[in-house]
């Protein structure tokens, strides 16, 4: 049984003379796995992302199924959406100082919408709040509650960022690019925590990334992206090792790691 | 092979509510002929590093030497010719190609710089043609171009004017992956047939891999392990080069986790080992 079931997903822009960005995907969300969307820039990832969340501007026609359990998310209404968004389905975006406040406390960022969606009184909450920072590994999880975003270094504030998306206990998890903006060394540290997570709670987790290396390293399955369609899914290991179609070939030949150092060649 | 740049104990400091000392004693030689890279987390002080090797940012202290002679911090007024010799491509094209002006008339620039030299150089047209664009663009402007052409016109104005050494910061961080190591190798090959040397700045550790003969890797401002790019690569000594190589996940499908160090900065990244300098 998915988690997350999108069929035939299709969005376009602009009233008159719409541009169609996605034609029809469909992707299976399972718990316990993480579904890799891989492409370009402008291939259409993101906003697919963003269609399962209901966030895409007024402008976008979407069209399709997004059903999560048994709730059709597609032209759901804006009240409905707001219980299943934040509540069954979390989202973390590549930047983290966008999605947390900056004049905000952790504590009341990682309390307000806990209190809101799961009626538990302060005491409870802050008890929660603590126990999910010890889950992302932030060092002095009591302390922290009281300080603001700024004074966390950005490895420190994604994983804030993560507690406070899995504060409500989702099923699904959409990550968009959430380790771009990382150095590698702090950007393997998230990896691992995405993939504890994972295991841990069951999460079903849709993975949006341009790179391939951390698709490779933590996807379970992987999609390739090209134009608003798919051109390629599968296990990740079959994708990487026995890509079917030419784009994913490309795609896969044109990372450094498939080539030799151009020095060696010169000497 | 002649020694294009030389910097010594260069210390860039920037003034606030509390000095922030960027870059800490960083001493590096480019040849003509070479390419160097430098790589580290953000905030190490690499693109300080580049701004202080061209002039852009007023060294502390320290020495920079372009062909022997001391590289002037930039002003208000004119650079020498002779400086025009070093050129820069930037992490941004949209902030460094002129958005008025047409792309052919900006890598004239470039030529024009080379002639006050006494060099020449090829019409724009054969620049555009070098760097993979269609020669008959150049009567466009800037915003008719996709950010990866954008950049690519970055580099032809600056080999344009011939350079002795180029500086690149970060020049592949904003296009799209699949482009990525194809520009950095385009580079790589139009400054060696100029004769020319080049400071690849970068954080992406598997495109410097392909690309520079040296590597110096910086960590809070220092360089903690420099030497060739194979070597360094394949054998890495100091703890915080082992880290950064460690972290790199590669597109193999294995679904290996890279190597998480155990903290954000532990203290045996801080270590100073002499034996990790200029190896080889």
């Amino acid at each position: 049984m998915s988690a997350l079931s999108i069929r035939d997903l299709t969005i376009a822009f602009g009233r008159h003379d719409p541009v169609q960005v996605v034609s029809g995907i469909s992707l299976d969300l399972s718990p316990g796995k993480i579904q890799g969307l891989a492409g370009e820039s402008g291939s259409g990832k993101t906003v697919s992302a963003m269609a399962v969340l209901g966030l895409l501007p007024a402008t976008a026609q979407v069209g399709g199924s997004i059903r999560l359990g048994t709730t059709e998310l597609v032209g759901l209404r804006p009240r409905e959406l707001n219980r299943v968004r934040g509540r069954r389905i979390a989202m973390v975006f590549q930047d983290p100082s966008a999605s947390l406040h900056p004049q905000l406390t952790i504590g009341a960022q990682l309390t307000d919408h806990v209190r809101a969606h799961l009626r538990l009184n302060r005491r409870d909450a802050r008890q929660r709040a603590i126990d999910l920072l010890t889950q992302v590994h932030v060092p002095d999880p009591a302390e922290a509650l009281r300080r603001y975003p700024h004074q966390f270094s950005g490895g420190q504030r994604q994983r804030i960022a993560i507690a406070v998306a899995l504060a409500c206990d989702p099923e699904v998890l959409l990550a968009d690019e959430p380790t771009t903006a990382l150095d590698v060394t702090v950007q393997a540290g998230i990896l691992h925590l995405l993939r504890e997570l994972v295991d841990q709670r069951d999460l079903a987790v849709l993975l949006v990334t341009h790179d391939l290396g951390v698709m490779s390293a933590v996807a379970d399955d992987v999609a390739v992206m090209r134009h608003g369609q798919i051109v390629e899914s599968g296990s990740t290991h079959d994708v990487f090792t026995t890509p079917q179609h030419a784009y994913t070939r490309t795609l896969l030949e044109s990372m450094p790691d498939a080539q030799q150092s151009l020095v060696e060649d010169d000497e | 092979m002649s020694t294009v740049l030389e910097a010594t104990d260069l210390a860039v400091e920037y003034r606030g509510h509390r000095t922030v000392r960027a870059v800490d004693g960083v001493s590096l030689t480019i040849s003509a002929g070479e390419v160097l890279a430098l790589v580290g987390e953000s905030g190490c002080g690499k693109s300080s590093t580049a701004r202080a090797v061209i002039g852009m940012e007023k060294p502390h202290s320290g020495d920079i030497r372009f062909r022997g002679a001391p590289v002037p911090p930039l002003g208000l007024r004119r650079r020498k010719a002779e400086l025009t010799a070093m050129q820069m491509v930037f992490q941004d094209p949209n902030s460094s190609l002129n958005p008025r002006k047409r792309v052919g008339d900006q890598i004239a620039d470039g030529v024009t710089a080379a002639r006050s030299r006494g060099l020449s150089s090829d019409a724009p047209r054969q620049w555009l043609g070098a760097v993979g664009l269609d020669p008959d663009m150049v009567t466009r402007y800037p915003h008719q171009f996709s950010g990866g052409q954008r950049q690519r016109i970055a580099i032809a104005r600056a080999l344009a004017a011939q350079p002795d050494l180029l500086v690149a910061d970060e020049p592949i961080s904003a296009l799209d992956a699949s482009s990525q190591s194809e520009v950095a190798s385009m580079m790589r090959r139009l400054v060696l047939q100029a004769g020319a040397g080049m400071l690849f700045i970068s954080h992406d550790l598997s495109v410097v891999r392909i690309m520079a003969d040296r590597v110096a890797v910086m960590y809070r401002g220092r360089i903690v392990e420099s030497g060739p790019t194979a070597m360094v690569w394949a054998d890495p000594v100091h703890p915080y080069t082992k880290a950064l190589l460690g972290a790199i996940p590669h597109p193999d499908g294995k679904g290996v986790l890279p190597a998480a160090p155990a903290a954000e900065a532990p203290a045996e990244w801080h270590e100073e080992l002499p034996g990790a300098l200029d190896r080889g």
